[in-house]
């Protein structure tokens, strides 16, 4: 499997976020996205999902099969919000998405423990703290496959034991196989990554 | 699939009690009109159905503009969206429709003929009316779907999407109040409304989920 995006831009309200991007990333590979606020790290990330068009440029699957014909089909999406809902119990919530995005994988019990949530899952999701939450949202990564990850500031609220906690998930999803794509403004301690930087800096 | 249904129902009949507030509603419109109209009994029968009909609409508008914002707001709208590979856009929004219907809609229709009885409606009206509302008020559920969708980014869209979708169901009504005029008034027939009442819904359940992708799809742009 592989992503390959030749000559991307991304325009937000009539304003060329970015243009020209090149990378290519395959399987058991990880890119980090960095740069400045506003430099359109969350917009590349809509923009390879398929949630913004892409104002100029092509996005390429390629090796991914039938079960996978394009980019949304094949990823998980980890955006700014946790998409669970304050009213249900962090189990009913998985148990929602792991039902409804289908390819089963990990068993909710077991995604709440690999994120260190493994007794607070009878608990509503308003209850839960900023970091608790965005485990929470990460254990929904885990409860049903898609090669592709394309996560949007992940480590967002972690304390540095859940970052580490993550990292090894990450590095265990990059040894099944995965790609994974991060925006992120710290590093996540992963090994031999490539590394994109937007904005003025590059 | 069936999943989304679940969890939308579970959501509408627990958080904050959206159905009970459309109930209230309907209740509030429906007890002032014998006050307003004053004891004319038969007035008031013949106007039952009418303002059955006037309330349940208004009252089925109530939460309509949060179909689409509350998913919006936390994140999980993009992941609808993101998964029309896997489930058909407009399946997802006619099955979201089904649960706000079953948790938001549904319990007015049942809630309709106990309140018939405030307006002396006699047993086969209120039955009509009933009836009726239970055909034709997925129509406005499929309907305020596009209004919702099309709404979904403005922070205070609730009075947007009533004014929005109001032309539009304007038809739903005046074939739900015939038909039921016509259950009690001989000389006019019952069947012929009644089923451009249902076909009206047929045709609303298609075009609305369809409508409502498109805008939402359109919003992220």
């Amino acid at each position: 499997m592989r992503l390959t995006a030749q000559d991307l831009g991304a325009e937000r309200g009539g304003e060329r976020i970015f243009s020209g991007l090149h990378f290519a990333i395959g399987a058991g590979e990880a890119l980090l996205v960095t740069g400045p606020n506003g430099a359109g790290k969350s917009t590349l990330l809509q923009v390879l999902c398929g949630l913004l068009p892409a104002a100029e440029g092509t996005i390429l699957l390629e090796g991914a099969g039938e079960e996978w014909p394009t980019v949304a089909a094949a990823a998980h999406y980890l955006g700014h919000g946790n998409a669970m809902k304050p009213a249900m119990s962090v189990e009913e919530n998985l148990r929602f998405w792991r039902e409804f995005n289908g390819e089963p994988c990990l068993e909710v019990d077991e995604a709440l423990e690999e994120v260190g949530l493994g007794s607070l899952g009878y608990l509503p999701f308003s209850t839960l703290s900023t970091g608790q939450r965005r485990r929470a949202a990460i254990a929904r990564l885990l409860v049903s496959w898609r090669p592709i990850w394309l996560l949007d500031e992940p480590t967002a609220g972690l304390d540095a034991r859940s970052e580490t906690r993550f990292t090894a998930l990450m590095e265990a999803h990059r040894a099944d196989g995965g790609l994974i794509i991060a925006a992120t403004h710290w590093p996540l301690h992963l090994q031999d990554v490539k590394e994109l930087v937007l904005g003025d800096a590059a | 699939m069936l999943a989304l249904y679940v969890r939308d129902l579970k959501l509408g009949i627990r958080a904050g009690g959206g159905a009970l507030v459309g109930i209230l509603f309907f209740l509030a419109v429906i007890a002032t009109v014998p006050f307003a109209i004053g004891p004319e009994l038969t007035l008031l029968a013949r106007i039952g159905p009418a303002m059955l009909w006037t309330g349940a609409l208004l009252a089925s508008l109530l939460g309509l503009d949060r179909l689409f914002q509350a998913d919006r707001e936390d994140g999980s709208l993009d992941l609808l969206v993101l998964a029309a590979e896997r489930h058909m856009l407009p399946l997802i929004v006619l099955l979201k429709c089904l649960a706000h219907w079953t948790a938001s809609v549904l319990p007015l229709v049942i809630a309709a003929p106990v309140l018939g009885i405030l307006l002396n409606m006699d047993p086969l009206a209120n039955a009509a009316t009933t009836l009726t509302l239970l055909v034709g008020s997925p129509a406005v559920t499929f309907v305020g779907a596009i209004g919702a969708a099309v709404a979904v980014t403005l922070p205070r869209g609730g009075l947007l999407v009533s004014v929005l979708i109001l032309p539009l169901v304007i038809p739903v009504l005046i074939f739900g109040v015939s038909t039921a005029y016509a259950s009690v008034n001989d000389p006019a027939p019952f069947l012929p409304p009644f089923l451009i009442l249902c076909a009206l819904t047929l045709f609303f359940t298609v075009l609305g989920p369809l409508a409502a992708s498109a805008a939402l799809r359109a919003a992220r742009g």
